[in-house]
């Protein structure tokens, strides 16, 4: 399987108060399927479909995507219950069956 | 069937597994998962049957912050909150889009209902949320007007 190295996403986790913030910016080319190249022909799909976010092991956030979500995207979500040091992970599985993992612990804000 | 044939039987099926690419099961994974219908229907009401949508209730509960005009389609920030009891999930459609339904969450074990994302608009259009909690389904829409067209 095609694993992309840790460099494709970055991920900040912040406990602000009893809220985590979690940040991920994703390194993904998300075609449509619809555009087309210099000669004329179509650029084939190539789009994340499954993002799954777990705390200490736990699923927190299970996302499916469309074509519709920006290139190299871009997702915050929040958490109550993390703790300073507590591991988050985001994993992401396009149609192509390519996937990366990253893990980041909960900072202080 | 004998025993022994049973077992063997077992034991070359799952042998058969191991040895599958592991793309294959990737893409196995994505199949059952993934909800295909709902992702490549150009109308709207198409995707929400699909995603099992019914009798939407429309709710001020539901937060949308977008731009009220975004210049390039190709990058609109979208944060969605929603302040209704036990929600589970956020969707998240375009309705003026090649393929409306942009995103599904689906929020557990102290996950708050709450996302920022960046998506994709073809022209102007409504972005509507629809919000699951408990056997309900609640529905907010925010218009925004796309100057330049985000789907190429």
């Amino acid at each position: 399987m095609a694993t992309l190295n840790a460099d494709n996403m970055k991920m900040r986790a912040q406990l602000k108060g009893e809220l985590t913030e979690v940040k991920v910016l994703m390194s993904h080319p998300m075609e449509t399927g619809r555009k087309k190249d210099d000669f004329d022909r179509l650029i084939p799909a190539h789009f994340v479909q499954l993002v799954t976010a777990t705390l200490n092991g736990k699923t927190v956030l299970e996302a499916q995507w469309g074509t519709g979500i920006s290139k190299n995207p871009y997702l915050t979500f929040r958490l109550k219950g993390a703790k300073v040091g507590d591991i988050i992970q985001v994993t992401w599985l396009d149609n192509l069956g390519e996937t990366a993992t990253q893990n980041i612990a909960v900072t202080q804000a | 069937m004998q025993r022994r044939n049973f077992l063997s039987l077992l034991m070359g099926s799952a042998s058969l597994l191991v040895m599958l690419p592991i793309n294959a099961w990737a893409a196995l994974l994505n199949a059952s998962l993934w909800n295909k219908a709902a992702f490549e229907t150009a109308k709207l009401n198409e995707a929400s049957k699909n995603l099992a949508i019914h009798d939407e209730i429309i709710s001020a509960d539901i937060q949308i912050i977008a731009p009220d005009r975004a210049e390039n389609g190709a990058i609109v920030q979208v944060e969605v909150k929603s302040n209704i009891a036990n929600t589970e999930t956020i969707s998240i459609f375009v309705e003026k889009n090649p393929t409306p339904l942009i995103a599904h969450f689906k929020f557990s074990n102290g996950a708050e209902p709450f996302i920022v994302t960046r998506i994709k608009m073809a022209d102007t259009s409504e972005i509507k949320v629809v919000v699951k909690a408990g056997s309900q389904y609640f529905t907010h829409s925010k218009n925004v007007i796309v100057l330049e067209n985000g789907c190429g």
